[in-house]
């Protein structure tokens, strides 16, 4: 059945409302905050650390990202923590909370389809955290400017753009789920407590079940073990069930950017190192080619998410 | 079925897996007539509604709103049709005037037409010196009143309300039909449901009695008072003068009279017969005090024609009075 005009009239002004309701709310204000000092922590030890270590390193600029300093987490792991938080922030009341207010049926009455109001509050979500994101990483590049006094080269530069552009991916990936969620649960509470609930599992859990599933399906091999390695076709199997969570792949594709020493993403085979100076580092677009597949599953799951919570919105009864 | 129709409904049906919330119902609103769906919670009026609108899939039957179907050119119809759910809802962290701003560029208009509908459509209900006022300062009443103010705003051809006056006080509720008796004269027809028969009737033209998902009966609420409890006014008089019960008793058309009261006396007639009674009490040269005609309550016909089938009827109207 053909429909009527377009699915998407209506969807800049749904997108905008929402986007003016994001930056103007104290939601959205206390999580900046949070970031943004979690973030100055973060770099103040990651310089403590380069100032330290007097190593020549030729990408410095990238070690602002990656050094940790006790008792402080990298910047990239306070990050990877923090966007799903933040995503799932925006996210968890977007449908229910129209459902509650009671305005979902009177915006739903007037000529625009229900794709304009899923995908405006989609589009909002993602353009406040690709603001927020942006501002932090112009707030790294100046502070580590500012602070090492070494101008980043351009490799660096693209590099840790494209980080950035990966992660605003992670965080819509996050929005998403917390979208479908808000669409199938009614209460607000609920949505927010099951999506946190699944970002603990697939984030903490999952990495240890997978190790551990693993093993149960593939035992390891006992002449292996006597040498203290992994058995390979059980860690292949373990690294397959890992990367079904978007967390692990996130880091994968951290670790390939901002570490231009990795060759490969989980265990390297012989022939991939032949050749190879070990620990030299790979040109800038060979380790976007490493990341890529996870790159593309990581994009693949937000779209298969965000449909998901399409779909059912679409057949959802509106009253309330 | 009406000439002029705005909005016409054929075996219009609904099922909610095995339950039948709407059962083949037929209807026709006209134009700039005002149009009841009544009948107690749960009879089927909301779904209704919400089939009219494209909001929920139709299941059998057929539904026409200004020639539109509403399941293949929701856009159109809703671009026409203005709808005041049940318990509306608002930002409430916006002001009256941004909730309105919001809807306008929904629906597609500029911003200097914007300002002039929305200032025109808030001082219309009544609400002009609260459009800065956020919304969650707003009583039951001025939410209803904002959600009429979304309709007229929106120029709609045909408004549709669900339970508009329903946790309204009695000042309020007859506020809300003041504002709604305006759009008839403005060519609006108007359609609304109500589970409470006596605080509507006197604004609907028509009206459907629903039931258990069917429309029981059907008409203009002095028609279905003649149908249902036999025909007849009732006319009430308060006058003095002796005699006058035996000279009222013999106007032709009344068929009893009653005395209700000192100097209160109550006609049964088959026709409106206040100025023959009149002319009566002045001939007598009493003093008339007061000359009224009882309208048929849907209440009492709701009650008497569930009644007389007591078999569909008796689940319904105990669910009714809880
Ligand atoms: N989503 C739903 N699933 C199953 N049954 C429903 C659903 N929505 C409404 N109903 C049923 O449909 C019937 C009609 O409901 P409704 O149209 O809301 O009645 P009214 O508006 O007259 O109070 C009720 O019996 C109700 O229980
Ligand atoms: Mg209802």
């Amino acid at each position: 059945m053909q429909r009527e005009g377009s699915a998407f009239s209506g969807l800049g002004v749904v997108m905008l409302k929402e986007l003016s309701d994001h930056l103007t709310s104290i939601r959205m204000r206390v999580l900046e905050w949070l970031v943004v000092l979690i973030a100055l922590a973060a770099l103040y030890g990651a310089i403590q650390q380069i100032k330290d270590t007097t190593a020549e390193d030729p990408f410095l600029f990238l070690r602002l990202f990656t050094t940790s300093r006790d008792p402080l987490p990298s910047f990239v792991s306070f990050l990877s923590f923090l966007v799903p938080l933040m995503a799932i922030g925006l996210g968890f009341d977007a449908v229910n909370g129209e459902h509650n207010r009671r305005t979902l049926s009177r915006i739903l009455s007037q000529p625009i389809y229900r794709d304009a109001l899923l995908f405006g509050k989609f589009l909002a979500g993602l353009v406040t955290l690709a603001i927020s994101l942006i501002a932090l990483w112009l707030l790294v590049v100046g502070l580590g400017l500012l602070l090492i006094g070494i101008p980043p080269g351009a490799e660096e530069i693209a590099r840790s753009f494209v980080f950035l552009l990966v992660t605003i991916v992670y965080a819509g990936v996050w929005l998403a789920l917390a979208l479908l969620f808000s669409v199938v649960f009614r209460s607000a509470a609920t949505a927010a407590l099951i999506t946190l609930g699944l970002w603990l599992l697939v984030t903490f859990i999952w990495p240890v079940l997978s190790g551990a599933l693993a093993q149960i399906f593939i035992p390891p091999d006992p002449r292996y073990t006597a040498l203290g390695l992994q058995t390979p076709a059980t860690a292949q199997l373990e690294q397959i069930l890992a990367r079904f969570s978007p967390s692990t792949l996130y880091a994968e594709i951290v670790v390939a950017l901002l570490d231009p020493t990795t060759r490969a993403l989980g265990p390297i085979y012989l022939s991939q190192l032949q050749g190879a100076v070990l620990g030299a580092p790979l040109p800038f677009g060979e380790s976007v080619l490493i990341a890529w597949p996870q790159m593309v599953g990581m994009i693949a799951t937000a779209i298969v998410l965000f449909v998901i919570g399409y779909v059912i919105f679409q057949r959802q009864e509106v009253r309330a | 079925m009406i000439a002029d129709a705005v909005i016409e409904a054929h075996g219009l049906t609904k099922t909610y897996g095995s339950a039948v919330a709407v059962d083949h119902i037929s209807f026709s609103v006209g134009r700039g007539e005002i149009f009841g769906l009544l009948g107690p919670n749960g009879a089927g009026k909301t779904t209704t509604i919400l089939m009219m609108l494209g909001l929920t899939e139709i299941s059998e039957g057929d539904v026409r709103v200004l020639g539109f179907n509403p399941a293949r050119e929701p856009l159109s119809v809703k671009r026409r049709v203005g709808y005041l759910p049940d318990t509306v809802g608002f930002y409430d962290n916006l002001t009256a005037a941004d909730n309105l701003r919001y809807t306008a560029r929904l629906i597609g208009f500029r911003a200097m037409e914007r300002e002039k509908r929305i200032a025109a459509a808030l001082d219309r209900v009544g609400l002009a010196e609260f459009a800065d006022k956020r919304v969650d300062t707003f009583s039951r009443g001025m939410r209803q009143r904002l959600g009429l103010a979304e309709i007229v705003m929106k120029g709609a051809q045909i408004a549709i309300l669900d339970e508009p006056t329903s946790g309204l006080d009695p000042h309020a509720t007859a506020e809300l039909l003041g504002i709604i008796r305006g759009f008839k004269t403005e060519g609006v027809s108007v359609l609304l449901s109500s589970h409470l028969l006596e605080r509507v009737q006197s604004v609907c033209d028509r009206v459907a009695l629903f039931h258990a998902g069917r429309i029981a009966l059907m008409g203009s609420v002095p028609d279905l008072g003649r149908q249902v409890l036999g025909g007849g006014y009732v006319v009430d008089i308060e006058a003095d003068g002796v005699g006058l019960p035996e000279r009222l008793a013999l106007i032709p058309g009344v068929s009893g009279v009653e005395k209700t009261g000192i100097g209160k006396l109550r006609l049964h007639a088959d026709r409106d017969v206040r100025p023959e009674a009149a002319a009566e009490v002045v001939a007598m040269q009493g003093r008339l005090k007061y000359l009224g005609v009882q309208e048929p309550s849907l209440e009492a016909i709701y009650t008497r024609y569930f009644e007389a089938k007591p078999e569909q009827g008796a689940q319904e109207r105990t669910r009714h009075a809880a």
